[in-house]
């Protein structure tokens, strides 16, 4: 029986999982750039693409990072070039996740052969390096956005097949899912209601582990010159186009680099956070 | 066979004597659970596993040079454009199609490049004009350079601030270090090779060259100043990873039974971290490793563009602006294969220094392991 | 092969006023006094939550992590393992005081060889024997306990080794540093019941030989009374009687002592089982006064109000209890409830040439039983024989297996997965493990509705009330319906289990070990409820490996081996007289609670 009885509610920042403290921190990172990016292109004082200053110029006034090689105001591209790499990463990995996890589902559920050659597939398309995965596709296929979002989440995608897996053989192997055998209950429920809630929350997690690569993957792809096309803003982009001028004029690089480490530290604490909240509830 | 056997009076009678006879029982206790003695002139179990592991490499890379091959020549509506650019000539592009035999069928076409590059033979860049396989070879030996520095200077460092963190868990060394790495795992590998260019190349300090000026006739390690920064920024992204799998590993092995088991035997602290529970940490650390290595070689590219190294991934990286096919063939099937060749002698070097495995007849290494790695570990 | 007499002079093992406590202050273990003569073998009995493996720990001066000895002494011939310093303990730990643990497959080093097992300790202790002498003493010790000392042997890894083997390491390691004391903790409940004789008889004889004292803490009553010369009792964290054995035995003082008794089964006759009512308290809640007065029937305002202290009740009784019997321990026997002649109804199943495969090995040899009607019959055998998987082939989890099987009359095809819906409902199975035969994302209520409305046609309101009724029946209290698993102890979600078959109204109840992961007073508690479900007209086969729980619920037995039955018939004929020699070494090898003690007596060697 446990010891306490709960009744009286702590508020909600004491409660659950935000009580741990790295959770709240990357909670409240994730948070800030989300706003920044989503409420940004409307703050901006310029657009995106207009030259109104020197290039490379040095910050003055309303400009108070400053201009980059064009000598396109950066506060305004950098409040603008936040939206593509958003959605890009979010869309790479909920595709990943929900394809991954019906596949994994699938082969860890009916085992043998099936099993077996989806594991042998996962790992040809796993000895790829990740990045080179990607670009070896997007240089042959084209740069549009949502092909590289496809591209990424083909990446991503062996990894959450073989957790789903993995779970799902964890579960499948346990007493609660042969006693509903027993019983007779249909396959659909068995699936559904015995086996996904308890394979949801370590995929979950990974979701937001996945966040934080695809943000690192794409952020490099726009780098090296495969995301969004110039003169687009993106902050990806930002830090190749002025990586010449790092010794005139830094805000150029650094701001766009800074908010990425935000972001991606942001994702990364609250993904470890929830990934350790969810151990302690499954040892009890 | 018990036909002879006496009946019990009742409770408590004396122990009735034991329906099988023995022969290996020696002494008064009696043996009847003696395993089958292991062979004595046998072959190591792990042979046939070998064997088979060494044919599904084979065919893994069989399978990802068909990938690379429909990637490359079979995807793209027309390879040949492709490669000569929207403004090439009609002419030129019927030249060029002839000259890589992409008017022959497409499985002809295949079967004529894998025999080839089976051999070494990738066939000529389209860009410079030398052959592909040279290329490879000549930037892959700067790239090895690189990640076998890296390798060794991560492996070394994150292992034995693995095992001290482990010691000294909870503590506020433990937490300080954490955290910094937590930063770094977090940061994209560029970003971190334009922090540490913004640290010792530009406006802080003059120390150290921001692009890696290699002269090809010395070896690489002949010119360390250039390997330095491209060197640091590869271990920054590495050391989070391993250092945090060793960490845990060597705690969740503190933890197990036979440690407190010798300490209660008095065995002092020293000798329990270093003979008692190191080797038993090793085995995750091995495919931790192999997973490095995976993550080096895709990381490498971009660090390699930044500065500006001439290694594979930056020839890749060009040879991708240029469309350049052979080239691009060439070094994607490399590194596959060396994955594939790493995954190899991890799991091998797993078998071997395991008990259970290595004495088994059918040496089953624990399902996922390496997949489980690439869940914890970083991307780019 | 010497007579070893009590040596004059004071206790090998002087505990006073131990106590270790968790971080956040609740105390495991308070004040414990316990005094251990040279030579002799204590008993250190309790049940999970006790405090004992605490106790074992802290002979050796160690306090697992977030706990701590916080006060009292541990004087072992002298020296206080409580005083020393790092370096202290290291040289008396293995040296004067030695533990052998509980898992011998987890407590030996994977990746280091038996022999350089036993050469690590000597070299640390005795530096000053050279490698030859080392050897000698290893084979000496190997010898002892009943390993073979060949070169080859001492080469092999743990995994190389059987279960009993590697728990005779573990011993030849506690043994052969000739340590004063030796500690061992319920070192054979991983073991098969032969192979827990052999272990059992091995401790008995070295400690006899060499004159060495052993505190040997267990749940477990019969292997205890069949090994040690006294007993102590221990209760949430105190202890609450200490004597010596047999006068133990024959009149237990402390109400406790007397509960455990009564609520234990035994192999050699059939005993009526009480269960002790109540739970024992965590740490953090324990009472101020006595601390088993919650659950205790002779309770009073004193027991409430004032903790009683360990009092010599007689020459060498100690006990902490207000009102301590002075009355002997009678047990209430049972007959069995059907006799195999009388029963002329139909068998409520009978199933023939059984044969199962499991990866192209035979695991199932041509099995044919039947299962008397309202009866209980036990399928006995040891770990591999086959009983789990044969009970789950019934129940159509088995994956290879032809046969025929025939329910109430019908015959039923146990090959087919798909099988009837009405067979399923009437043929219901209870896990082993309690811990994992939950959905742990479901509540009570939702698993106990699932089960109702795929058998039956009703609607929620009627579902919830049926469920309610079944709870009921297996004495949980409504509330538990809106819990989710892990908020229940083992006892409480095993009963769940039950529920949950029980609502499907079957005739047939297969429990699989389902006490084997219990508390003896939860166990107790749980086989009564079995037998009030069998009174009602259900029949039962409860799978097990315990001839004790086999004499107390089963009124016919089937003894499997290997994937062969070699003997059933009704339980007490089989057990008195068994015709099969296997049959008759397991009864021979299981401890016995009352009756002669199977043993050499003490401090005797013949």
């Amino acid at each position: 029986m446990s010891s306490r009885d709960p009744f009286v509610r702590k508020p909600f920042w004491r409660r659950g999982p935000l009580r741990d403290r790295q959770l709240r921190i990357g909670f409240v990172f994730l948070l800030a750039v989300l706003i920044f990016a989503l409420a940004g292109p409307s703050l901006a004082p310029h657009p995106y693409d207009a030259l109104v200053g020197p290039p490379y110029g040095a910050p003055e006034g309303a400009a108070w990072l400053g201009y980059d090689y064009l000598g396109r105001d950066v506060w305004s591209r950098l409040l603008t070039g936040g939206r593509s790499i958003l959605w890009m990463s979010i869309a790479a990995s909920l595709i990943a996740l929900a394809f991954g996890t019906l596949i994994g589902l699938f082969a860890g559920f009916a085992k043998g052969r099936v099993d077996q050659t989806v594991v042998w597939g996962t790992d040809v398309i796993l000895a790829f390096p990740d990045l080179i995965l990607v670009l070896l596709v997007v240089s042959m296929l084209g740069r549009e956005p949502w092909l590289i979002v496809i591209t990424v989440a083909i990446a991503f995608v062996p990894g959450v097949i073989r957790l789903a897996r993995s779970v799902t053989l964890g579960i499948a192997g346990q007493e609660f899912v042969d006693a509903a055998r027993m019983m007779g209950y249909s396959r659909r429920h068995i699936l559904l209601v015995e086996i996904m809630p308890n394979v949801l929350t370590p995929l979950l997690v990974h979701l937001g582990v996945m966040l934080t690569w695809a943000i690192a993957m794409l952020s490099g792809l726009s780098f090296l010159g495969y995301g969004v096309a110039p003169p687009a803003a993106d902050w990806g982009l930002m830090i190749n186009e002025n990586r010449a001028g790092l010794m005139i004029q830094p805000w150029t690089v650094l701001a766009p680099v800074a908010l990425i480490a935000i972001f991606a530290l942001g994702t990364n604490l609250v993904a470890e956070g929830a990934g350790r909240y969810n151990a302690r509830i499954e040892e009890r | 066979m018990a036909t002879s056997m006496p009946t019990l009076a009742g409770p408590g009678a004396p122990p009735v004597a034991l329906p099988e006879h023995d022969p290996k029982a020696a002494n008064f206790c009696g043996l009847h659970d003696v395993p089958e003695e292991p062979a004595r002139f046998a072959l190591p179990g792990w042979l046939p596993w070998l064997g088979g592991r060494l044919i599904a490499g084979v065919a893994t890379i069989f399978v990802i040079s068909l990938i690379v091959f429909v990637a490359t020549q079979a995807l793209p509506s027309d390879p040949a454009r492709v490669a000569l650019g929207p403004e090439a000539t009609e002419e030129s592009v019927l030249t060029l199609q002839r000259q890589l035999g992409l008017d022959r069928p497409l499985p002809v076409q295949f079967a004529a490049w894998a025999g080839k590059a089976a051999l070494g033979d990738f066939g000529t860049s389209l860009d410079s004009g030398v052959t592909a396989g040279s290329i490879v070879s000549d930037r892959l030996a700067n790239s090895l350079a690189l990640m076998a520095l890296v390798l060794l200077i991560a492996v070394s460092f994150s292992f034995l601030l693995g095992v001290s963190l482990a010691r000294r868990r909870d503590g506020r060394f433990d937490r300080v270090a954490m955290t910094t790495l937590i930063l770094f795992k977090a940061l994209p590998g560029f970003t971190i090779a334009i922090g540490l260019i913004l640290l010792f190349s530009t406006t802080v300090f003059h120390l150290l060259p921001a692009v890696s000026l290699l002269d090809p006739e010395r070896s690489p390690f002949a010119q360390p100043i250039y390997l330095i920064l491209p060197a640091v920024t590869l271990v920054l992204t590495l050391l989070p990873f391993l250092t945090r799998l060793i960490r845990a590993s060597m705690i969740e092995t503190l933890e197990a039974e036979f440690i407190t088991a010798a300490r209660l035997r008095g065995i002092p602290d020293r000798r329990i971290i270093w003979r008692h529970a190191v080797p038993n940490a090793l085995i995750p650390t091995i495919q931790g490793i192999a997973m490095s290595v995976r993550m080096l070689l895709g990381g490498a590219l971009i660090v390699e563009v930044v500065f500006s190294y001439p290694g594979i991934g930056n020839a890749l990286n060009a040879a991708i602006e240029m469309r350049d096919i052979p080239v691009i063939q060439a070094i994607t099937l490399t590194t596959a294969a060396g994955v594939v060749l790493t995954n190899l002698l991890a799991d091998l070097a797993t078998v071997l220094v395991t008990p259970r495995l290595r004495t088994a007849r059918n040496p089953r290494l624990r399902a996922g392991t390496r997949a489980r790695l690439k869940l914890s570990a970083g991307g780019v | 092969m010497t007579l070893v007499a009590i040596a004059p002079g004071g206790p090998t093992l002087d505990v006073r006023g131990l106590t270790v406590t968790l971080d956040n202050g609740a105390p495991i273990v308070s004040d414990i006094d316990l005094p251990i003569a040279h030579g002799r073998i204590v008993g250190l009995v309790g049940e999970s939550g006790s405090g004992k493996s605490t106790i074992a720990n802290a002979l050796s001066g160690h306090a697992r992590r977030g706990t701590a000895i916080t006060g009292g002494h541990v004087l072992i011939d002298g020296i206080d393992m409580t005083a020393l310093d790092a370096q202290g303990l290291r040289n008396a730990r293995g040296r004067i005081v030695a533990n052998v643990a509980q898992d011998p497959a987890t407590a030996l080093n994977p990746m280091m060889r038996i022999g350089d097992h036993l050469d690590e300790v000597l070299v640390l202790h005795h530096a000053d024997l050279r490698a030859q002498e080392r050897r000698a003493r290893i084979e000496e010790v190997a010898q002892a306990v009943g390993l073979p000392t060949s070169h080859e042997f001492l080469r092999r890894f743990p995994h190389q080794l059987s279960g009993g083997q590697q728990q005779r390491v573990l011993l030849a390691l506690a043994f052969v540093l000739r340590p004063k004391l030796i500690v061992l903790d319920e070192p054979t409940t991983a073991l098969d019941v032969t192979t827990q004789a052999q272990v059992l008889t091995v401790i008995r004889q070295l400690c006899r030989e060499r004159g060495i004292a052993a505190l040997y803490v267990s749940h477990d009553l019969a292997v205890v009374r069949n090994l040690v010369d006294d007993i102590v009792v221990l209760y949430s964290g105190r202890i609450v009687e200490r004597g010596a054995r047999d006068p133990f035995f024959e009149a237990p003082a402390h109400p406790y002592a007397r509960g455990l008794l009564a609520a234990i089964p035994d192999v050699s006759e059939r005993v009526v089982l009480h269960a002790i009512p109540g739970q024992a308290p965590t740490p953090s809640d324990r009472p101020a006064g006595c601390v088993f007065a919650p659950r205790c029937s002779s309770q009073t305002e004193r027991c409430i109000a004032e903790r009683p202290t360990l009092e010599r009740l007689t020459s060498d009784r100690w006990v902490a209890c207000h009102h301590p019997s002075g009355s002997r321990f009678e047990v209430g026997t049972n007959a069995g409830l059907i006799d195999d002649q009388s029963s002329e109804a139909l068998p409520v199943l009978t199933a023939g040439n059984i044969n199962l495969y499991y990866d192209e090995r035979q695991i199932l040899f041509d099995v044919g039983f039947d299962l008397p009607r309202a009866g209980c019959t036990a399928l006995v055998g040891e770990s591999g024989s086959g009983k789990t998987t044969l009970a789950r082939a019934l129940v159509g989890l088995g994956e290879a297996v032809s046969g025929t099987v025939v329910f109430d009359g019908e015959p039923f095809a146990v090959a087919s997965a798909i099988r009837p819906k009405e067979i399923r409902r009437r043929i219901q199975y209870v896990f082993q493990n309690p811990y994992r035969a939950l959905n742990p994302r479901q509540t009570v209520g939702d698993i106990l509705k699932a089960a109702i409305r795929h058998f039956f046609p009703v609607d929620p309101v009627e579902a919830s009330a049926r469920a309610a009724a079944a709870l009921e029946r297996v004495a949980l209290p409504h509330a538990i319906l809106a819990r989710r698993p892990h908020d229940l102890s083992g006892g409480e979600r095993q009963r769940v289990a039950i529920a949950r078959a029980l609502v499907c109204e079957p005739d047939l109840l297969i429990c699989d070990e389902i006490t084997s992961a219990l508390d003896v007073s939860v166990q107790a508690a749980i086989l009564a409820l079995i037998a009030t479900l069998q009174a009602d007209g259900l029949t039962v086969l409860f799978v097990t490996h315990d001839l004790a729980v086999v004499r107390a619920i089963a009124d016919k037995v089937i003894v499997l081996r290997g994937g062969r039955i070699v003997e059933q018939g009704p339980a007490d004929m089989v057990l008195d007289r068994p015709t099969h020699g296997y049959t008759a070494k397991l009864m021979a090898d299981s401890p016995r609670l009352h009756g002669d003690v199977a043993s050499v007596p003490p401090l005797a060697f013949a």
